[in-house]
């Protein structure tokens, strides 16, 4: 039922250890959401999954196969998908074209298919089909960023930070597409700082805390956890 | 309005200048054995100079003088005109290209020898700035020292033919792999690098190559270069008065014609014409294809680039290889169209130059690095009266491009986006 292991994966940056023993699963067709404070070092944990930098030890396990040490590039391949920190969407192509690199490795028909499917998750995206995205607004510009992960046709998503600086209206609509994957099937990995909208759309939840897993339970039971609350929703 | 009209005058008198000078002001007289290039004499100079003011005049005060003839065509053909369909674009550019391809066919048999040189060089340089467009252009890895593949292209061909006796058309595609090999090999240590300090390795390596090529005395000759690089022969045949190789006919008696030394200009001038055309067409069709985007998207985000499961090594090697390639290719021209080669020949400046056509194009597009490679070539020759002062001009040129028109001449379009009609 797993489709990603971590089984106390340690990471270095050099001689600094930023994950000290961190295990994580992510079960088929669920949400999970990481949260923590700056620095905790979820963008490291969602880096180290992507295999930059590879965990200097413990297991990175996806779909029953060991992917610790194989290279991002092959990673990236094998049905998962990544929304990286900051959308960082290619500027100067066209919405369809970053699109079409998302597909990059499969046939024109399937890219086809997922192009459409794309634009009826993302109307937006459509109207603006050959606009340069580097024009568009922050919140068009993350529909981007998930829509090109979608189009590898991935059956695990992983998003960091996908409400990073925008309007609350915006941010809503892209938690509901969210929900609206995992209810297509999506596997859902969601790192956030924006806690209380990540642990209320959550089944289960991660706390990190400077490199090590804190808490972890449902996403309701953590929002109702006092230390949760008076640590990450303000008291 | 006013400063409209000065703009446009000032660009139509510019415009006047640069297309009546060399058509009525340069002359190429016999000197003895020797054709040379002579500038203008005073007259002509004086009434190209009085053509020029009167554009100005005419263009600055048209509003008043079409006014009163009762005709006043609006100044800029594009005001109230609707953008233009993509389509409609695409299909005047690839007519212009065409259009461009047959000038160049027609171009050696009606233009004087020493143009047909120049343009010879003008075609060695498109292919290298076509080439190093792959690198800069598109996967935005700045190189700094793409004279090295050239310099491996030109010493392949003069090298094999000094020792092996290999004709042009066998060295061409060697010299090419040789300097696309050359291109991978670097690619694997820069890899890792970007912007800054790629440009340093790069550039140290295309002085690695030079230095190299000034010292390995007893294989290369050094300083003192090699010569009696061949001609390219044209099915056995040779375009020399007397046959140089064993079993080779000559050209002008096969064919029953006196002989003229201006044959092997044209057709060295031909070579190149369609070796710089395949390179266009290729690049073109790489660009379209799913590497040559997959080279923009690593310009674009490497990061992202590497989310989508794009290999950083495949891409960026696969641009230097290929940049390499091309670079290999003019280089063999370009020994071949020399007969003598030293590394004087693969200076730094000349890395800069073709940097230069690359930016000064528009980074990318193919028609402006084409554009961009006739006028830096052939600015310097027609600028050749101010003997010392024409490297400033060229300098000040580049200034003024660079503030007036900092994405190029022709900057990549991309971007279609289809305005509003208003009500």
């Amino acid at each position: 039922m797993s489709m990603l292991a971590l089984e106390d994966v340690h990471t270095h940056y050099g001689k600094i250890e930023a994950l000290h023993g961190v295990s994580v699963e992510v079960n088929r067709g669920e949400i999970v959401s990481l949260i923590g404070a700056n620095g905790a070092g979820k963008t490291t944990l969602l880096m180290t999954v992507c295999g930059s930098p590879q965990a200097t030890s413990g297991r990175v396990i996806l779909e029953g196969r060991d992917i610790t040490r194989e290279p991002t590039a092959s990673i990236m391949r094998s049905g998962i998908a990544i929304v990286p920190e900051g959308r960082r969407i290619f500027s100067g192509l066209t919405v369809e074209e970053n699109l079409h690199m998302g597909g990059f490795f499969n046939t024109k028909a399937e890219i086809r298919k997922s192009q459409a499917y794309v634009y009826e998750l993302f109307p937006r995206l459509k109207e603006r089909e050959h606009q340069r995205a580097g024009t568009m607004s922050g919140g068009e510009q993350q529909m981007l960023a998930i829509g090109r992960a979608l189009m590898s046709k991935p059956s695990m998503i992983i998003l960091d930070e996908p409400s990073l600086g925008l309007a609350p209206l915006v941010i809503k609509q892209i938690f509901e597409i969210i929900g609206q994957l995992r209810d297509e099937g999506m596997t859902v990995f969601l790192v956030e700082q924006n806690a209380h909208q990540a642990l209320g759309l959550a089944d289960r939840g991660y706390v990190l805390e400077t490199g090590r897993i804190r808490l972890h339970d449902t996403g309701a039971n953590l929002l109702a956890n006092p230390d949760v609350q008076n640590a990450y929703l303000g008291g | 309005m006013a400063t409209q009209n000065l703009r446009h005058a000032l660009f139509c008198a510019v415009v006047t200048l640069v297309i009546s000078y060399p058509i009525l002001g340069l002359n190429l007289e016999a000197w003895g054995t020797n054709v040379v290039l002579t500038g203008a004499n005073t007259t002509t100079v004086i009434s190209v100079l009085l053509a020029a003011v009167a554009v100005f005049l005419f263009q600055l005060f048209r509003d008043r003088i079409m006014g009163t003839l009762g005709k006043l065509p609006p100044i800029s053909p594009f005001a109230n005109r609707e953008p233009m369909p993509q389509a409609k674009w695409e299909r005047l550019k690839s007519a212009f290209l065409t259009l461009l391809i047959i000038a160049g066919l027609i171009w050696p048999f009606v233009a004087s020898r020493g143009a047909v040189d120049l343009s010879t060089l003008v075609l060695i340089y498109i292919m290298l700035a076509l080439g190093l467009n792959v690198v800069v252009g598109l996967a935005g890895l700045l190189d700094l020292g793409y004279v090295a593949f050239y310099a491996v292209g030109a010493y392949t061909f003069a090298l094999l033919s000094q020792y092996f006796g290999v004709s042009f058309w066998l060295a061409l595609p060697i010299g090419a792999l040789l300097a696309a090999t050359f291109g991978f090999l670097l690619g694997f240590p820069v890899l890792r690098l970007r912007g800054d300090y790629l440009a340093i390795v790069t550039l140290g390596f295309g002085e690695i190559i030079r230095i190299l090529l000034n010292n390995w005395t007893q294989l290369t000759g050094g300083p003192n270069g090699i010569g009696g690089i061949p001609d390219p022969t044209l099915f056995g045949m040779e375009f020399g008065r007397r046959v140089r190789e064993e079993g080779n006919t000559s050209f002008h008696e096969t064919f029953g014609i006196a002989y003229s030394s201006e044959h092997k200009v044209i057709f060295l001038y031909l070579i190149a014409l369609v070796l710089a055309v395949i390179t266009a067409l290729v690049i073109r069709r790489l660009m379209r294809m799913p590497v040559g985007r997959a080279w923009e998207a690593l310009r674009e985000d490497e990061i992202a680039a590497r989310s989508l499961g794009l290999s950083r090594t495949a891409v960026k090697l696969s641009a230097f290889t290929i940049g390499a390639f091309f670079a290999g290719f003019a280089g063999t021209v370009f020994a071949s169209k020399q007969g003598f080669i030293s590394p004087e020949s693969f200076v730094f400046l000349e890395s800069a130059i073709i940097l230069a056509i690359v930016v000064l194009g528009g980074m990318g597009s193919q028609i402006g690095v084409i554009l961009a490679a006739i006028a830096v070539t052939i600015l310097p020759e027609l600028a050749r009266e101010f003997s010392e002062y024409r490297m400033l001009i060229f300098g000040a040129a580049m200034v003024l491009m660079m503030v007036w028109r900092p994405q190029g001449l022709m900057p990549m379009r991309r971007t279609h986006i289809e305005l509003k009609k208003q009500e």
